[in-house]
């Protein structure tokens, strides 16, 4: 009795690990010679994706609760506009920048939020809304592209190197490479760790699953559905836009066309985890691993030199066929078993 | 208020838009009883039961709760709860993605001094819930992974552990088969030693008898009265719940049942069931025979003819239609076999209010020949009116939508759709229901017309009396069994008795 059985979510999880290494070892023994298998090829990953970890993050709170937030793009691209803008046009400050921008955020979340928990619009409507609004808003601060290099702290911060203590090699030329992370993957990495604990050991974190399993049943329960869905739309865009700000140190420039797409690629990590987009289950440490399968595939692609980066578009499609057919059958298995 | 009182309800009063759902109706839960709720559906039963959730709101009366000043009205289940009213419904009101332990605790989770949740405590107290009550189960697997009536029970255990004083079960068993119910029985008992006052809403007759202490019956929104069990057999039970007098019911003998020979067989229904609605039933239909089924609400009469017509599916046992075996999978093969399914439900499964009379009434035709060979509409516009004089349907013109004709020439305009396929075989289910008397009459009519042409029929009826006019033999179904057939001395009160069962009462 005291077996701890291996359920059907865990092995879904577990499924996406061993994908993640299967296919980062393999990377690493055909691109040996290309440099894949250094320790700064998979912290390129991690600095690249920074931005998108915090929005799957997010967006896996979301989805735990039956929903989907599909304007988060739009919502990194109005952020990093905003502070390229600001930064560049206005000459304000950078952190204040980065306040408004979350404030930005958390008001942006409660307006969806009060749409989809209180008035009960499908979540997919109201955050189309708001994907609409939130790239329209980005043209109209500016339809520029706009790079940011006035901003001394702001350059600073997104140069920082922040050193690995192992790892390091010399390279055929002969100069020492320290690995490194940048400040952006320091932030991505505390979200993460915060949103799981949340997840795990706060009330809240437990009524999202409680709503994604059964909503009727989480009331009769009585926990404030309503006010849980709101809350995590609200979480959704306040970590959406600690990743518009993660986003802007990479990109360092604000565009219209910025980030385009990526709620999809959010909604890819988080299902690739294990999440299910009908609610009630899925980690973020399913997302996680979701968001680096989804960079180790592009960094193949990348270093392979001669594919077209659509490749990449064509696998993560391969792979979340792959994993929606795969959550099927466990779900056609549980149901016998009944 | 009694000592031993733990909730009186007094003079409740709701309507529903032109419905009086609640009139007047009062009721008294002692502690340490298991009090059933009995009624047919749309008796009130639940209703009832959500005014003191406060899922609904009413309009008159006063609730009195032991150990609260003044009237208690509560506005939502977690008011309820507070108040120490706990509510387990039919479909089991957890989170199957959770854990055992979780269900148990959310929204009350013990938690450690950082204010996170202490899961090794909430483990502890729920396995220690769990052993208190027989359960040998392991809490920290999620709900998903244990059987229906566990999760109930579950369910049950979640409400006492608040500390509740009265337990409503509304209809816990209908999923349940026998051994769980057995099981959770055992729990109730278990609970009632407590002191909890328990009210058990279900249409099972037999668990009622093998629990209760007391019923209060409730027909049409009103109190029929409280009765300990021992004053109330059976026979009077129903009679209660169907607003018979007993007394009252003169007997209509039956026409001389004709005799049907073996080659006339058309349906041969052996040991069919569908898990959870139906038992295994035997069932033999001949040509030209009106078979009758029988029995309360919720009995399993449609739900028998459900599987023969393959809308539920047939999970053991055989069908032979005129001999040959066969297999019906859904509804399209039993309509290509001749069939033809008139459901009691006709706004939700039968009419399609967009659409017009004429429409409505090719709809099955059309779906047998299957999408690709549309009717031509000059044997559309005949068809239609061949069936609108026929059944004489009140409408304005074959194009007007079906919405707009009263319910008892929508009903016969479903019942013309299935006549439009020519069908050797039709199961009616509820036809007269909510039309006027007039209308019941001439569907009567037509049944045994339709009978007397050597169409095979089911008809289903909650009124007794149109079966006796109608039928040639009567099956009587409780709690999803077969328990007899009726052919001769057909009669209200070898039905009544029949329906009742457990015949030694009298």
């Amino acid at each position: 009795m005291k077996t701890r059985k291996i359920n059907s979510n865990t092995m879904l999880l577990l499924i996406t690990i061993a994908l993640f290494f299967v296919m980062y070892i393999a990377g690493c023994a055909i691109y040996a010679s290309k440099g894949f298998a250094h320790l700064q090829t998979f912290l390129n990953i991690l600095i690249n994706n920074a931005g998108l970890l915090c929005v799957a993050c997010g967006m896996t709170c979301v989805m735990l609760t039956g929903g989907i937030d599909i304007s988060v793009g739009a919502l990194i691209a109005m952020d990093c506009m905003l502070l390229a803008v600001g930064m560049e046009r206005w000459g304000m400050n950078s952190m204040v920048l980065c306040v408004l921008v979350l404030a930005v955020g958390v008001v942006f979340g409660l307006v969806q939020g009060f749409c989809v928990g209180y008035l009960e619009i499908q979540p997919f409507i109201v955050t189309m809304a708001g994907m609409f609004f939130a790239r329209g808003m980005t043209a109209v601060i500016c339809t520029d592209q706009v790079s940011i290099s006035a901003n001394e702290f702001f350059v600073k911060l997104a140069n920082m190197k922040i050193e690995i203590p192992f790892g390091a090699y010399t390279n055929s030329k002969g100069v020492l490479q320290v690995p490194f992370i940048r400040i952006t993957v320091v932030i991505a990495l505390v979200v993460l760790i915060a949103v799981f604990l949340m997840l795990r050991f706060t009330k809240f974190g437990r009524s999202l699953y409680a709503v994604g399993g059964n909503e009727q049943s989480a009331t009769m329960m009585g926990l404030d559905v309503k006010k849980t869905k709101l809350k995590a739309y609200v979480l959704s865009s306040f970590l959406c836009s600690i990743g518009g700000i993660c986003f802007c140190l990479n990109t360092m420039s604000g565009s219209v066309r910025q980030a385009l797409g990526l709620e999809m690629d959010a909604i890819a990590s988080a299902v690739i985890g294990g999440t299910l987009l009908t609610g009630g289950v899925g980690n973020v440490i399913g997302s996680f691993f979701g968001v680096l399968i989804n960079g180790t595939i592009s960094t193949l692609v990348k270093t392979h030199g001669k594919l077209l980066s659509s490749w990449s578009n064509i696998a993560v499609a391969a792979l979340l066929c792959f994993f929606i057919v795969l959550q099927s059958i466990f779900a056609k298995l549980k149901d016998n078993k009944k | 208020m009694d000592q031993n009182v733990v909730l009186t309800m007094r003079g409740i009063t709701m309507t529903f838009p032109g419905v009086k759902a609640l009139d007047h109706v009062d009721f008294t839960l002692r502690s340490g009883e298991i009090h059933a709720l009995m009624g047919e559906n749309g008796a009130g039963k639940s209703t009832l039961i959500k005014c003191l959730t406060g899922i609904n709101a009413f309009e008159a009366g006063e609730i009195h709760v032991a150990g609260i000043q003044g009237p208690v009205v509560n506005h939502s289940t977690l008011d309820a709860q507070k108040k120490g009213i706990s509510t387990v419904y039919q479909e089991v009101n957890l989170c199957p993605n959770l854990s055992v332990a979780e269900n148990l605790f959310i929204g009350r989770e013990p938690k450690t001094r950082l204010g996170t949740i202490d899961w090794k405590e909430m483990n502890r107290r729920s396995q220690k819930i769990m052993t208190d009550l027989d359960m040998n189960i392991d809490v920290t697997q999620n709900l998903e992974e244990y059987s229906l009536a566990l999760q109930q029970m579950i369910a049950i255990a979640r409400a006492v552990d608040m500390d509740c004083k009265v337990l409503i079960l509304d209809e816990p068993t209908s999923s349940l088969d026998d051994n769980e119910v057995a099981k959770l029985f055992r729990l109730m008992k278990q609970l009632k030693e407590k002191g909890v006052g328990i009210v058990f809403v279900t249409h099972f007759l037999e668990q009622v008898y093998a629990v209760c202490d007391r019923i209060t019956v409730l027909r049409n929104g009103q109190l029929v009265g409280e009765y300990p069990i021992a004053e109330l057999p059976r026979v009077k039970l129903v009679a209660a719940m169907m607003g018979k007098d007993f007394d009252d019911l003169a007997a209509i003998k039956s026409e001389e049942a004709p005799a049907f020979s073996d080659e006339d067989l058309l349906i041969d229904a052996q040991g069919m069931s569908h898990k959870g609605t139906i038992k295994p039933f035997n069932l033999q239909i001949h040509k030209g025979e009106v078979v009758g089924l029988t029995g309360l609400l919720g009995s399993g009469r449609s739900e028998l003819a459900r599987v023969i017509y393959g809308a539920d599916r047939n999970q053991t046992g055989t069908l032979k239609v005129k001999g040959q075996e066969v297999k019906i999978n859904a509804p399209i093969d039993a309509m290509n076999l001749g069939m033809g399914l008139l459901p009691d439900d006709r706004k939700a499964e039968g009419i399609i209010g967009d659409l017009s009379v004429r429409e409505n009434i090719i709809l099955a035709l059309q779906a047998k020949r299957g999408m690709f060979r549309l009717l031509p509409m000059k044997e559309q516009v005949e068809i239609a009116d061949k069936y609108i004089e026929m059944l004489q349907i009140k409408t304005a013109s074959r194009e007007t939508l079906i919405r707009q004709l009263s319910g008892g020439n929508q009903q016969k305009v479903i019942l013309g759709r299935w006549l439009a396929t020519d069908p050797d075989f039709l199961i009616l289910d509820e036809p007269t229901r909510g039309i006027d008397i007039g209308t019941k009459t001439e569907i009567q009519k037509l049944v045994l017309k339709l009978a007397g042409e050597g169409k095979s029929l089911i008809f289903i009826s909650s009124e007794i009396e149109e079966m006796l006019r109608t039928c040639s033999k009567m099956a009587v179904l409780r709690d999803g069994v077969k328990v007899g057939e009726i052919t001769e001395e057909l009669s209200q009160e070898t039905v009544m008795k029949a329906i009742a069962g457990g015949g030694s009462d009298e």
